[in-house]
């Protein structure tokens, strides 16, 4: 038997064409159309400006935030260094207790474990909690062609699964939708639902209540995600507002919750720091009105047949990437999302994935990888940002998503063979790397004030800045380059006389409030 | 103090009043301006599209040019250079460099900044001496705001310039949408995040946009020029450098 291991090979993304991960066309493409939608520009201003201001009310009273943010970011960045030691420890536990534990290695293989448990309850109906790894494996779609209907409870999941929509927002999946719209839904697809029914949000909320009430009191399965397992007791939590996962998590007989590797914490008490950081950045509450943990099975108590399916997908891919792992750490609270000024504009379908948003502009090149076919969508993801940096400020886990952004793109650009982006950029690199060369550049740029318009404006430029001139003016290039001030008569005479008033100061002023 | 003034290549070439003024200004208040005249680009716009190799010889050159020991400071009037000089030239040193780059890199990294903070920080003034008799709204771009963290500095020096009559800018930390390529690669978002800024800035009726970046006052400017506004655009520098003896003009352009 031999002992040659072979050459490390790199771990698998998430498998090209199944799940979430991927859209169909380019984010520019796709922010093209949803930008030309006022009614969702308009949702999502006024959405996103209501919870940044809530947030920031309920992080600044926190004496201790900064050090919260630490203390997560810390402990998250332990857990991945000793990912597979806590994943077999939390297993370990969860089995003491009574559970099951499964392991998928991707999202196909995670759904036909789902599909296996639930066609062995007898059960054709399935009631669901509210979960971003079941949307990013697409599991709804794969249980309706095996036969078993999923029905979402999440209040917002459920307007999105109405509507045939997808979600587009990680906390609030129906986020692009106003109340007059979900109204329209509910008439069209709730049965039985009373046709004069309003857009009062409480008539909304009712209607819907009265249509889940029945599924949890009827159906026998459920199927969760999880925010966080606990690898010391084994104890699996979600974090929700409406109680309706509460439901789920209690009343079925059978439960089955999927959840991405990277949730898993080390420590019981690791609670206390995320979940302080969790409620307080996503939806700007002190505390989530619902908190449900539970371990394994307890007899006479809640679902007596509990499974736990652990899903790589690209998790261990991500692992594997020094800089990308820290994509990982990310809890999902959405803070991100609600400050970034390119999510508010172009609304989360058009990153075409599961995880819009910084975040996902980071997470799903790494999940489902950047260059499976030619122009993949997922390559435009990381330059669909200014680089701003409003969500490294907002992160509760202090995730650097624009070093990550800047690192996915070097990563692109090293993919890419010689395009003609790269060799402008070799071109200006050589110019600009040789001072003669540069300021020979400059004149031309300069003598290019002769294409300037009569009010001293450059008119459309041609690709690939065309996208400029679309909107904006350039102003004509000044006659003279800073340097050539600087060595010119005028510019050493200028220089001279401000030397000489400098040098009659005695000290600079002196400053008060210093 | 020996400052060595860094022109930044957009700044060198396209925007040179806000070098001048920041030159200027800098020698009125007594220190000695060099221009290392082998200086040309910093490498940001590589960087931030993805491309680390080839700006490895514009790292090199801007330690080479600024690494001198008789240059105690390193100024640039740009926030978003200073930044890219403070966190990107050692990723790239790191990365494709050697030795000798990554601690040439390292020194003069820890004498660069941002106009701002050299006067506030550095230099210990906020009075440097300007008049700008006119009505002015200041943008903090997101460079100076959230990888600089040049906080309140810029307003300060604004505060005490004599006769400005300075107006908060609604929702000021947001994003101008300008972000290097990401102006041209994702055009349209980046107009549509351009426009809440105009709105925001057409809202203080101010006679003058200012901010401490060239680059999104490029995107500001060409913005405003387009919808025929009110309000002009002017590097944070040209205010500072403007005095009762030599007051700046205002022109009815917006670029
Ligand atoms: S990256 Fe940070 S801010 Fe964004 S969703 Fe994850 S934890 Fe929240």
């Amino acid at each position: 038997m031999s002992t040659f291991l072979g050459m490390p090979t790199a771990p698998p993304r998430s498998p090209y064409g199944t799940g979430h991960l991927r859209g169909d066309r380019t984010f520019p493409e796709a922010a093209h159309d949803e930008l030309r939608n006022e009614q969702l520009r308009r949702n999502l201003g006024r959405a996103t400006r209501t919870i940044r201001t809530k947030r920031l009310d309920v992080t600044g009273e926190l004496p201790d935030w900064e050090q919260l943010r630490d203390a997560g970011s810390a402990i998250k960045t332990d857990t991945m260094n000793r990912l597979p030691e806590l994943l077999e420890q939390l297993e370990r536990k969860v089995t003491e207790r009574g559970g099951t534990v499964h392991w998928a290695r991707d999202g196909v293989e995670a759904n036909e474990i789902v599909t296996r448990l639930i066609r062995a309850t007898g059960s054709s109906d399935v009631i669901k909690v509210k979960s971003m790894a079941t949307q990013e494996i697409g599991l709804n779609e794969h249980l309706e062609a095996a036969g078993i209907t999923p029905y979402e409870t999440d209040l917002a999941e459920l307007i999105v699964q109405l509507a045939d929509d997808r979600p587009s927002h990680i906390l609030v999946p129906a986020i692009h939708r106003n109340r007059d719209e979900i109204r329209q839904i509910f008439l069209d697809e709730i049965p039985g639902v009373d046709p004069d029914l309003d857009n009062v949000p409480a008539r909304l909320a009712a209607a819907a209540r009265a249509y889940l009430r029945e599924k949890f009191m009827t159906t026998r399965v459920a199927v969760s995600g999880a925010n966080f397992g606990i690898a010391e007791t084994g104890t699996l939590t979600v974090v929700e507002s409406e109680g309706n996962g509460r439901m789920c998590l209690t009343l079925p007989d059978t439960l089955i919750t999927v959840m991405g590797i990277e949730k898993v914490l080390p420590r019981h008490q690791d609670l206390e720091v995320f979940l302080q950081l969790l409620p307080r950045s996503s939806t700007g509450e002190r505390m989530n009105p619902y908190t449900s943990m539970w371990t394994g099975v307890t007899p006479g108590d809640g679902p007596q047949d509990f499974h736990l399916v652990l899903l790589d997908n690209g998790r261990t891919a991500a692992l594997a990437d020094a800089i990308g792992r820290e994509a990982l750490n990310c809890i999902r609270c959405s803070a991100c999302l609600n400050v970034c000024p390119v999510y508010e504009r172009a609304g989360g379908h058009a990153y075409g994935s599961t995880y819009p948003g910084p975040i996902g502009a980071v997470l799903t090149p790494q999940l489902a990888g950047m260059h499976a076919a030619k122009n993949d969508p997922n390559s435009s993801l990381p330059y669909a940002s200014s680089l701003c940096g409003a969500c490294f400020d907002a992160c509760p886990v202090k995730i650097d998503i624009p070093s990550m952004l800047v690192e996915l793109r070097h990563q692109h650009t090293e993919q890419s063979g010689t395009t003609a982006e790269k060799l402008a950029m070799k071109a200006a690199a050589a110019v600009m790397s040789r001072p003669t060369l540069f300021t020979a550049a400059q004149k031309a740029a300069s003598l290019g004030r002769a294409v300037g318009g009569r009010d001293g404006t450059v008119p459309r430029l041609p690709a690939p800045f065309g996208g400029w001139s679309d909107s904006r003016d350039l102003a004509a290039p000044p006659k003279q380059s800073f340097r050539a001030w600087l060595s010119s008569a005028e510019g050493a005479e200028t220089m001279r006389a401000a030397a000489e008033e400098g040098a009659g100061r005695t000290a600079d002023t002196p400053e008060e409030d210093r | 103090m020996r400052i060595g003034l860094f022109a930044t290549c957009l700044g060198d070439t396209l925007f040179p009043e806000a070098v001048k003024s920041t030159a200027v200004l800098l020698a009125r208040l007594g220190h000695d301006v060099v221009f290392p005249p082998g200086q040309t680009c910093c490498g940001q716009m590589h960087v931030n599209t993805g491309y680390q190799r080839e700006p490895v010889p514009l790292v090199r050159n801007f330690a080479e040019q600024f690494g001198d020991t008789s240059i105690d400071a390193v100024v640039m009037p740009s926030a978003s250079c200073a930044g890219s000089v403070r966190h990107q030239h050692e990723i790239v040193a790191e990365r494709y460099g050697d030795a000798a780059l990554r601690a040439g890199v390292a020194t003069v990294k820890a004498k660069t900044y941002e106009l701002s903070e050299l006067l506030v920080d550095v230099l210990g003034v906020t009075r440097v001496g300007a008049y700008f008799p006119h009505r002015v709204t200041y943008h903090p771009t997101c460079h100076s705001l959230r990888m600089l963290r040049v906080g309140d500095k810029p307003l300060r020096l604004l505060r005490a310039v004599e006769e400005i009559d300075l107006v908060e800018l609604p929702e000021a930390d947001a994003c101008c949408g300008f972000g290097g390529t990401f102006a041209l690669k994702n055009s349209e978002t980046s107009t549509a995040m351009l426009q809440d800024k105009m709105h925001h800035i057409s809202g203080t009726k101010a006679d003058v946009c200012t901010a401490g970046d060239s680059s999104c006052l490029m995107q500001i400017g060409g913005g405003l020029s387009r919808i025929r506004s009110g309000t002009r655009t002017l590097h944070l520098a040209q205010i500072l450098g403007s005095t009762r003896t030599a007051p700046y003009a205002l022109t009815e352009a917006a670029l």
